[in-house]
């Protein structure tokens, strides 16, 4: 891990230049998006549902190619760049996790190595460190299936994989969407521990402004595929302006998230701030 | 007793026969019907009208198939490769529809998952998209191993030998035993083969979360 060179103006880990997305006879889900994301930054991008954030994401590791403008990670365009060995380079989390059923953990989490024809010993024990980083112990999970973990054990699991190459970044889409509150919060601590160990610069989609405002540095807001604002969580939470004041109301009435006591859950629910 | 002491031998032979006879067929099939179903499932558009077609061969009655194909040029010089084209062409079915079928039920959202993690089309088919189809396709491949083997049986009637001879035979003369001699060889190969594949389309199974 290199430290950057005091310069006045590093070149971005991520840049947006102007991407716009639509599918062919459908709407502009993206409007012209300009963004630049700081190596070692983390940045969640907040939206009601339809609003482009899942969109934006995709288009990084070119699962969606934009229709207009370029994206440029390090400097270079992602058009320019081999397809595969841009995703390879690119850790990509999702709410379902997706690990694959038929392969064991180890597996599941080495699954890029294996792509990139690594050495069987030396990608069982990258599995294993990443296991162990993510808190699960390799001994007893290593050769475990997807089906016999918890949603949480998964979403750790899941985390291993996308990190399990190194690459610089890491796109995450709702990653702890799905879990249980308690679960939940322990996810976003330990991903804290984790971007503080591991340098990586992070697009994490949310609905969660607590997460947003628990994880990074920076928060755009997004509404109908165009970026409202993009401000600090300090700047976020005390902004004026009408759209971020209606959605950081919004939230703090509705409670955080879906993070409402679930009738079928024995466990103490935190209480949402006033 | 003695008549199964006398017609063992020829039972055996014709046994042999019958088993080759279906699977060169299943062979060939497999061979057809597996690429063509992962190729529909790359582009389902086709897959209407490719399956509609192998539907419309799965129609033709055997004896009928048997007739259309013997005075064709190479294939009639030798009735055993007219069984076999006839016998591909009922198995394709399927296996091309359970080979479609299987691959397009993947979860979207794994298959999704492989394209992000950067594995090339060629990896995804071979470490995820097979792997999860594999049961299926198994099973379409065990609905064409029994229902060929029966059709097998038909192929007799072009001189193509199998276990269908001796029901001819017995037909012809009203013997019952060489009827059964024909048949009951026949249906056992049919539960073999049957038991044999669902086995291991149950050992290739994934079990869901």
């Amino acid at each position: 891990m290199t430290v950057p060179a005091p310069n006045p103006a590093p070149t971005p880990a991520i840049a947006f230049h102007n991407v716009s997305f639509a599918f062919p006879g459908g709407n502009l889900l993206l409007d012209g998006i300009s963004l630049t994301l700081d190596e070692g930054s983390t940045t969640a991008i907040l939206g009601r549902s339809g609003s482009g954030k899942t969109t934006l994401l995709r288009t990084v590791n070119r699962l969606l190619e934009p229709t207009a403008g370029e994206i440029f990670l390090d400097g270079l365009n992602t058009r320019d760049r081999h397809l595969i060995a841009l995703r390879r380079s690119i850790g990509y989390v999702v709410q379902e996790v997706g690990l694959f059923p038929h392969f064991t953990i180890e597996r599941n989490v080495a699954v890029v190595l294996e792509s990139e024809s690594t050495p069987l010993a030396q990608r069982i024990q990258r599995a294993h460190e990443l296991l162990a980083a993510v808190g699960l112990d390799p001994a007893t999970f290593g050769r475990r299936y997807p089906r016999q973990l918890s949603g949480g054990q998964r979403q750790r699991a899941g985390l291993a994989r996308a990190l399990a190459a190194d690459p610089p970044i890491l796109l995450m889409d709702e990653p702890f969407g799905a879990l249980d509150p308690l679960t939940r919060l322990e996810m976003q601590q330990m991903m804290r521990e984790l971007l503080h160990r591991f340098r990586k610069t992070v697009l994490l989609v949310t609905h969660d402004l607590d997460e947003a405002l628990y994880l990074a540095d920076r928060i755009v807001l997004l509404e109908s595929g165009r970026i409202l604002a993009n401000l600090t969580p300090e700047e976020f939470l005390r902004s004026t302006q009408p759209e971020v004041r209606a959605y950081v109301q919004a939230f703090r009435r509705a409670g955080p998230g879906d993070r409402s006591p679930d009738p079928a859950d024995p466990r103490p629910v935190p209480e949402a701030a006033p | 007793m003695s008549f199964l002491s006398q017609n063992a031998s020829t039972i055996l032979t014709l046994t042999i026969e019958h088993l080759w006879l279906t699977g060169a067929a299943m062979l060939f099939a497999a061979a057809i019907a597996v690429p063509a179903g992962i190729l529909l499932a790359r582009s389902p558009r086709w897959a209407r009208p490719v399956i509609g077609l192998a539907n419309i061969l799965q129609t033709i009655p055997s004896l009928a198939m048997f007739g259309f194909l013997l005075p064709l040029p190479w294939l009639g010089d030798r009735a055993a490769r007219i069984a076999i084209v006839a016998l591909t062409a009922y198995a394709l079915l399927p296996i091309l529809r359970n080979t479609y079928a299987g691959i397009r039920g993947i979860d979207p959202a794994l298959v999704e998952v492989a394209r992000a993690l950067g594995l090339t089309n060629r990896q995804r088919l071979f470490k995820i998209e097979l792997p999860l189809a594999a049961s299926f396709i198994l099973a379409g491949l065990r609905t064409a191993t029994v229902t060929c083997v029966g059709i097998a049986t038909i192929a007799a009637a072009v001189g193509a030998g199998g276990l269908g001879e001796l029901i001819f035979r017995g037909v012809a003369s009203v013997d019952n035993r060489l009827v059964l001699a024909g048949a009951i060889p026949a249906a056992l190969l049919a539960l073999a083969a049957d038991g044999a594949l669902g086995l291991l389309e149950r050992w290739t199974k994934v079990p869901s979360a």
